[in-house]
């Protein structure tokens, strides 16, 4: 029950949102009809980047406690999230329907050697034994073997785990750059009604892009670029050249999300009755925007930015079967066609771990830069 | 007014767009498969691997089918798919997220708990694990996408159903007897539908991008079925030789997808859950000069005015105008109120006085001098420079009003660094002597703390002190004790005194409260629908007002005095629209005296003993009397 | 005859670091027929004791009693005593369902019970009838309405389940001013006619003077005078209530410049001060006259019954001899 000055309802609700945008769908851009998220949807991570709009604490004095609470809970949540993680991927060998081992080797392989690899892989055991011993194992790094390849799940999926992770990176950094000040140039241009067809062939164009899923995407920018133009590679990772039509296509519909809602953010703040003061005030244009808008918009920005982090881990999925990317992408498709569950199991251990550690990090960051969210949020 | 909406979106580009794009999807989806199939199945093998030609728009496959056919007939079985998946989403995540509001808080919390774990995992790895246990291909899929959606639904619908749990009128239907169930059919789930249906349309559009991209990666619809994404796994192999094949099953995705989303927007916009402030039309600009004219009465110009308006008035597009000719002069060190209902402009007034309107507010005057220069004729930077040190403002929501990012002593200090080309460590130093000049304790340490740190009450001061620091000559105070307790808003209002009386600032206050206004102030200028009804010095105007209006107001506010034994006075009706404003006097519907003249012709403010009102028939019986003889 | 009594009810949120006490140990009396006014200001708990009085939230301590028996939280009620404490909200925005048409909202509140739907209508329109509006405006849906319409039909709908007790939690607040006015004469006169009690709350003292028989004055969840409302309007023995009369804003003049009787913000009621909430901002407490240790160090609420006005204050005869108009 709440208290009014205390966390009121609606933003203890809100404040449960980061990650909503990013499971949106499956599809991997961060929740479609970017930059047009409801108020009604009470997830959206914008409202968990506002805890400090109706705040009525009156002088309330902060004390060592709100920080490391935080904290315990945030871990706790990660925890959590990662024992659940554990637990399906372990399920996951166990929910498919018939013999997983059959099904690997194939209808006509020797029923000793399917025998054999049913007790290579401990499937013969008690489903409590092999659970603890999937457990030891992966606090000592060994995520079985994979059934196609006979080596160590870890050692094929580590050789792979770079591709992906840089790749992923690289197009994080360049959303960040592009999108940050593009919406915020867009968003100061077009307030208070200002340059109308600009705002619309921007959300126009913008909306698009989002709406282009991004091996769609790789698939025209394949066919014009590599097939039509010849200027870049068509597949595989080889020099500097190969990068550029992944990164972008992996970065360019969530740019334009990320564009979209920083417009959206801007606007916003550039009504609120703060910067009716600031201009009061008479300070020139550029403190106006520079000091006194730019700081409240960080925040919905940096945490949409970081959901995209975790959603773009996913979306290089979809973007390395299109480039034949040598990465965790192409792994995963290729052991679930080939029915090779141990690598499955570690790829989706691996991936959802990597997400749920980035959601982490980025609610950490914006505690660090908005310290009212911690406080209302207890 | 339902239906007039929707078809007013029907006009709009992206509505006839959006009609458009769905009625295509569906004539397809019905239509296609019987039409084309034949097309799409046939095999000819003489035709293998064409490109576009004539005959076959989009070329043919590898065994010579013809590759439009084949989109077009994949239609219904893309668009099926999305939508059975996107229904087990929402029907599952509406069951999963309406529980918390059936089974109580404790069951609530873990339901949300949980929903809140399931959510975190990144949807397409969710699918792609799914998938693995259900097995490769279109019935798999379909139960993998959907159920990865259920999160997503059941957080939206927990969510949007606390939102209405928590409101009064559930709390009233509780208090009423209604049961949990009557609650949730009857109040939860009528005023949560629009906002789930908007997003299972946009849901929709995403589940069939997710749909394509699963058959692409092999794992959705297998052989010898076909969808948009299988023809495009089918279509990437020949990418070299034949994109278009490749190309056109990903554009009637991209399409079909912008065609869902759209939908979901336009409903939105129709169901008037966005709230789109655009007002259309062109702005009218208004000139109504003449309209006031001053009885005999007129104060001579002095050289003490801080503050010369006349006729002033603000227009807004649409062809409103919440300001209609006020008059405002404020002498050097003078206290002013203005008092008015919601509605009666006075906020407005103080804004455009401030040069603070809205960019799509016109405001138009016909004298508008701020100690003695004529802000319309300055340049920017004069005006920034004349405005920013002499004139300070104090707004009502204390809450709002401060920039929560920066620290209040920055904000203090910044008006004397670009003011006053106070340096850095000056302007710091300073800004804590105001803050301690408005009796904030400990200032040194406040002024490193951010707003939220501080009380309702606190923050005013703030806004004082902020304005104190270029030495102001105006102080204007937009209802500045309205949010604030009755005991903290006397504090206050003993700052503004002190400000008055310390630094010379006349201080323009605006208030609904007449009581605070008494308090005060020397001089009183009513406001009711845009225009001064009365004005004159405090004690007089309120103690016997000569404008029915202010009488009213006066005596329909209850203070400790009231008799308590009678009914309270009242007001009938309601203020006009600002938008339409009727001939004649405004007040007169309302007004106990109203005459047939005071319909036809709109009263000016006239000069009266001891006062000035706008009114044909004003109270001037006692007047008369103490005009014939001494004031105590 | 009908009473409503709270029996050193207490009320807290939270647990630990976060909890919170917002209603302190209040006892109070409500009978047919009168009117209690409630006044505070911020974090007075004045609105808790509003919820807790209805049962939607539950009472830590202490018991809110009906007729001598004993009340729990809302699901704990039988539907009958219910039906026997009814509420009017703040927010005249949000307490009507915008999608339930005001009849069906009214309606919903009619005690349970055969009734054929043309008698559920009559009884509808009767109860508008009983508020001032017309009664074809049963079928319109609240966005139509007024603010001070919507009150009414608040009003109406609380009325249909004929309580024995109402409580108006700040009903006239969000109203404009020429508004307040006729629905605090409805209430007044509804209340004579129909004989509940009232339990009306308010931060706006004169409004609550107006309207009310016996008067309670809370601060930091605590009540902290009470009696007869003329009484200790006129001659009150709580510092606290002193200031809050002397702050009201009144037309008459004055004869010294704005007093400022009180000091200082109401504290964070995380946080609140040790002994009597008040001594921290008290013109007659330890900060005017220090060797006033006994309201830093003993909590005066323990002996307030012994008091007049059941007052809260160790020096309420001596504050009341001395009642300063501001300091």
């Amino acid at each position: 029950m709440t208290w009014p000055g205390t966390a009121a309802g609606p933003q203890g609700v809100a404040a449960a949102g980061p990650q909503d945008a990013a499971a949106a769908g499956p599809q991997e851009a961060v929740a479609a009809g970017a930059g047009q998220l409801q108020e009604a949807s009470g997830g959206s991570a914008l409202a968990a980047a506002h805890p400090g709009g109706a705040a009525g604490t009156k002088g309330r004095r902060p004390t060592a406690g709100p920080w490391t609470r935080f904290l315990l809970r945030r871990t706790g949540r990660l925890l959590a999230s990662l024992a659940c993680l554990v637990v399906a991927s372990f399920a996951l060998i166990h929910f498919v329907p018939g013999d997983p081992v059959r099904a690997a080797l194939g209808v006509t392989a020797p029923v000793e050697l399917v025998e054999s690899r049913r007790r290579l892989l401990g499937l013969d055991r008690p489903i409590l034994e092999q659970f603890w011993s999937y457990l030891s194992g992966l606090l000592h790094g060994d995520l079985g073997t994979s059934l196609t390849s006979s080596l160590p799940v870890s050692k094929v999926i580590g050789d792979r785990f770079v591709s992906t992770a840089v790749l992923a990176g690289l197009a994080f950094a360049v959303v960040m750059v592009v999108a940050l000040p593009l919406g915020m140039l867009l968003g100061i241009l077009t307030r208070d009604g200002r340059r109308r067809r600009l705002e619309l062939a921007f959300v126009a164009l913008a909306n698009t892009l989002t709406g282009i899923p991004s091996f769609l995407l790789a698939v025209g920018a394949v066919t014009l670029f590599s097939v039509g133009l010849s200027l870049l590679p068509v597949a595989g990772r080889s020099g500097p050249s190969s990068w550029v039509l992944p990164v972008f296509t992996l970065a360019a519909g969530p740019a334009a999300t990320l564009a979209l809602i920083v417009r959206v953010e801007t606007l916003r703040v550039l009504s609120q009755d703060y910067m009716r003061t600031a201009r009061a005030k008479r300070l020139p244009t550029r403190l106006l925007y520079l000091r006194h808008a730019l700081p409240n918009m960080l925040t919905a920005a940096l945490t949409l930015g970081g959901l995209l982090l975790g959603g773009l881990v996913a979306g290089t999925v979809l973007v390395e079967n299109v480039f034949a990317w040598p990465g965790l992408g192409t792994t995963i498709v290729g052991s679930i066609n080939s029915k090779d569950y141990p690598l499955v199991q570690g790829v989706v251990l691996v991936l959802g771990g990597a997400v749920l550690v980035i959601n982490l990090v980025v609610d950490l960051l914006v505690a660090v830069f908005d310290p009212r969210s911690t406080v209302l949020e207890t | 007014m339902q239906r007039s909406s929707w078809l007013r979106a029907l006009r709009t580009p992206t509505g006839a767009a959006t009609a458009l794009g769905m009625l295509l999807l569906l004539v397809l989806a019905v239509v296609g498969p019987p039409l084309m199939r034949d097309a799409a199945t046939t095999f000819n093998t003489s035709a293998i691997r064409q490109g576009p030609s004539g005959a076959h728009w989009l070329g043919t496959d590898a065994l010579g089918r013809d590759v439009l056919a084949r989109i077009v007939v994949a239609t219904r079985l893309s668009i099926g798919l999305a939508l059975v998946s996107t229904l087990i989403g929402v029907v599952g995540g509406v069951l999963l997220g309406a529980l918390p509001v059936v089974l109580g808080r404790r069951a609530g919390r873990a339901v949300r708990a949980f929903v809140d774990v399931a959510v975190a995992f990144p949807g397409l790895l969710v699918a792609l694990s799914l998938a693995v246990v259900f097995g490769v291909g279109a019935r798999g899929a379909v139960l993998a996408l959907g159920l990865t959606a259920v999160p997503s639904f059941a957080r939206l619908t927990a969510n949007l159903a606390a939102g209405v749990a928590e409101a009064d009128y559930v709390s009233a239907a509780r208090l009423a007897g209604a049961s949990r169930g009557r609650i949730l059919v009857r109040h939860v789930l009528p005023n949560i539908g629009e906002p789930l249906v908007i997003n299972a349309t946009i849901g929709a559009g995403s589940a069939l991008l997710a749909f394509a991209g699963l058959s692409f990666l092999g794992l959705g619809v297998q052989p010898p079925g076909y969808d948009w994404g299988r023809l495009l796994n089918e279509g990437l192999n020949r990418i070299y030789d034949a994109p278009v094949a490749a190309l056109g099953p990903g554009v009637a995705v991209v399409l079909a997808g912008v065609a869902f989303s759209l939908f979901g927007e336009t409903v939105a916009q129709v169901v008037g859950l966005r709230t789109d402030s655009r007002v259309k039309g062109a702005v009218p600009r208004l000139a109504l000069a003449g309209e006031a004219q001053d009885g005999a009465v007129r104060a001579a110009p002095r050289d003490d005015l801080v503050l010369d308006v006349e006729d002033l008035t603000v227009a807004f597009p649409g062809g409103s105008t919440p300001v209609a000719g006020v008059s405002l002069r404020i002498h050097r060190g003078e206290m002013v109120g203005v008092v008015g209902e919601s509605g009666s402009g006075k906020s407005l007034t103080a804004l455009a006085v401030a040069g603070l309107l809205p960019p799509q507010a016109t405001m138009s005057a016909r004298r508008a001098e701020f100690l003695g220069h004529d802000v319309r004729a300055l340049d920017d930077r004069e005006r920034r420079s004349l405005l920013g040190t002499s004139l300070a403002m104090v707004f009502q929501d204390p809450m709002s009003s401060l920039n929560p990012a920066l620290r209040v002593g920055r904000q203090v200090a910044e008006v004397a660094e670009v003011h006053l080309g106070a340096s850095r460590a000056t302007a710091a130093g300073d800004a804590v002597a105001k803050l301690a000049e408005v009796r904030i304790a400990a200032p040194a340490l406040r002024a490193q703390q951010h707003p939220h740190q501080f009380s309702g009450g606190m923050r005013q001061r703030v806004m004082i002190a902020m304005g104190l620091v270029a030495q102001p000559r105006l102080l204007v105070a937009d209802e500045p004790t309205t949010a604030l307790d009755v005991t903290v808003q006397r504090q206050v209002l003993a700052l503004l005194r002190r400000v008055r009386d310390e630094h010379g600032a006349a201080v323009l206050l605006i208030s609904h409260d007449v009581g605070v206004i008494a308090e005060l102030c020397e001089r009183v200028v009513v406001m009711y629908a845009g225009r001064v009804v009365e004005e004159g010095p405090v004690a007089d105007v309120l103690a016997r007002p000569a404008h029915p209006y202010t009488r009213a107001l006066v005596e329909s506010v209850p203070d400790m005095t009231t008799p308590r034994t009678r009914p309270l006075v009242t007001i009938t009706g309601r203020p006009p629209d600002p938008s339409a404003r009727p001939d004649g006097c405004p007040f007169a519907p309302r007004c106990p005296r109203a005459q047939a003249r005071c319909t036809q012709e709109d009263p000016p403010l006239m000069a009266m003993p001891g006062t000035r009102a706008a009114c044909w028939f004003p109270h001037l019986d006692e007047r008369a009397a103490l005009a014939a003889g001494p004031v105590a | 005859m009908t009473t409503l009594e709270l029996e050193q009810v207490t009320v807290e949120f939270g647990r630990g670091a976060r909890r919170l006490v917002a209603v302190r140990a209040v006892d109070l009396a409500v009978g047919s027929g009168t009117v209690l006014g409630l006044v505070g200001e911020s974090a007075s708990g004045k609105s808790t004791v509003a919820k807790a009085v209805t049962g939607l939230v539950p009472v830590t301590s202490g018991r809110v009693l009906l007729d001598g028996q004993p009340l729990g939280d809302l699901r704990r009620r039988s539907r009958a005593q219910r039906r026997r404490v009814q509420m009017v909200f703040q927010d005249p925005y949000a307490s009507l369902d915008p999608r339930m048409s005001i009849g069906d909202s009214v309606a919903e509140a009619l005690p349970q019970g055969r009734r054929s739907r043309s008698a559920a209508r009559g009884e509808v329109a009767e109860l508008l009838g009983l508020v001032g509006l017309d009664a074809d405006r049963a079928q319109q849906l609240p966005g139509n309405l007024s603010g001070g319409q919507r009150q009414r039909v608040a009003l109406a709908r609380a009325l249909a389940a004929r309580p024995d007790v109402l409580v108006a939690d700040e009903v006239t607040s969000a109203l404009d001013v020429s508004v307040q006015g006729a629905i605090l004469n409805l209430l007044r006169e509804l209340q004579e006619r129909l004989g509940f009690a009232t339990l009306f709350i308010s931060h706006n003292l004169a409004v609550v003077r107006y309207v009310s028989d016996e008067l309670a004055v809370m601060y930091l969840g605590r009540v902290v005078e009470q009696g007869r409302c003329e009484d200790v309007l006129s001659a009150p023995s709580h510092p606290y209530t002193q200031a809050l009369v002397a702050a009201v804003p009144t037309t008459q003049p004055r004869s010294s410049p704005l007093p400022v009787p009180v000091e200082g913000d109401v504290p964070d009621p995380h946080d609140q001060p040790p002994g009597c909430a008040f001594h921290p901002r008290c013109q007659v407490g330890p900060r005017a006259l220090p060797e006033r240790t006994v309201c830093v160090t003993t909590d005066p609420q323990v002996q307030a019954a012994s008091r007049r006005h059941a007052a809260a204050c160790h020096f309420a005869a001596v504050a009341q001899e001395a009642a300063p108009a501001g300091r």
